[in-house]
């Protein structure tokens, strides 16, 4: 159920304008009405886009959500081949 | 006879995000091709569009995820708030009634569900955008994404429905599938691409023989066309609604920069008749 809920939780993010603006206001808050395992919470914190996708969220959450973010497209591949950029 | 033309296009992102970034040997034959399907649109002589594309997570979730959903509204906003696309936002100009018909006719055979508020993403906006078309669009998109996408024959009787409703019709129908073909979305592999898989498939296509790819087991097919090689669902959608008709490839070209295998094709509708 736990994948289920941080892929819901992007999705939101992604989706939802309300919740894109808490995602970069009070994001601790919002994490927490998400039903996520602490490394789960962890990853969503510092948007760690490599070990969201370990976990197995889908990536076409995780790119636009990168997009969204100003991370570029070649940054954000470098950071899920592990080679930060 | 209503039915006038059968396409079918890849909707990269990059095609119009990044335009450039490609060797112009491996993006002019795309934008060539964009530009012959346009005067073959053109010669079809459409009224409406029947745009079938792929899920990315702008509609639905996984709390509910339809296979197939038709977009009945007089009006729609497109593309989502992607950052992505490179595509300025637009209103899109609908035909409910047709929709309504479109979906009612379909439902005789194929089950479906249908949104009154419809979210149109690059999938669709992309080749209208290329196509420069402004014909009312009824949208169909196809669950390629996540949970249990219908199997590829069901996608076929999608399409076969799709033509037998239409072809009742006075008006003049667009079909035009968008996705694909072998895509490794967003992910570590991208930029890999499955040519074997690519030119098999568009054979099968072009030739009027998508039957013996309506059984291709789903993790043979993500093996080498990638998780987006699912969205050959909206390309087979057509081929059941062109029903054995060949026709032309109009480009394939692998672009690693645009991370997909992109092609452009039409299938050859006999009996569509000039005005």
């Amino acid at each position: 159920m736990s994948l289920y809920e941080v892929q819901k939780l992007l999705f939101h993010v992604n989706r939802d304008p309300k919740t894109w603006n808490r995602f970069l206001d009070e994001r601790d808050r919002l994490v927490a009405e998400y039903r996520l395992t602490e490394d789960e919470q962890h990853a969503v914190m510092e948007t760690d886009f490599r070990r969201l996708y370990e976990m197995g969220v889908h990536s076409l959450l995780l790119g636009p959500l990168a997009a969204a973010l100003g991370v570029s497209f070649p940054d954000y591949l470098a950071i899920l081949r592990g080679k930060q950029p | 006879m209503s039915l006038v033309g059968a396409f079918a296009a890849s909707h990269a992102p990059g095609i119009t995000a990044r335009p450039s970034l490609p060797p112009a040997v491996e993006s002019d034959p795309i934008f060539r091709a964009y530009d012959e399907l346009r005067a073959r649109v053109a010669a079809a002589q459409p009224d409406v569009w029947v745009v079938v594309s792929s899920e990315h997570w702008a509609n639905f979730f996984l709390d509910n995820m339809p296979s197939f959903c038709v977009g009945i509204s007089d009006e729609f906003f497109g593309p989502t708030d992607e950052k992505f696309v490179n595509i300025p936002r637009r209103g899109v100009r609908g035909h409910a009634r047709l929709a309504r018909a479109l979906a009612e006719g379909v439902a005789e055979e194929v089950d479906l569900s249908t949104s009154q508020e419809m979210a149109l993403d690059h999938g669709v906006m992309l080749p209208l955008h290329m196509l420069r078309t402004e014909l009312p669009v009824i949208p169909i998109i196809v669950n390629c994404l996540a949970g249990i996408p219908a199997p590829l024959h069901r996608c076929h009787a999608l399409g076969a429905a799709i033509r037998r409703t239409v072809d009742r019709w006075p008006e003049r129908v667009a079909l035009l599938g968008s996705g694909g073909l072998s895509h490794w979305p967003a992910m570590p592999e991208s930029g890999r691409i499955g040519i074997d898989f690519d030119r098999r498939f568009l054979d099968a296509f072009i030739g009027g023989r998508i039957e013996g790819f309506l059984r291709y087991p789903q993790e043979k097919l993500e093996a080498e066309a990638g998780p987006g090689g699912h969205e050959i669902r909206t390309w087979v959608t057509v081929a059941g609604a062109a029903n054995g008709a060949r026709g032309s490839l109009l480009a394939y070209q692998p672009v690693p920069a645009w991370s997909t295998g992109c092609a452009v094709a039409v299938l050859e509708i006999e009996g569509a008749k000039q005005r």
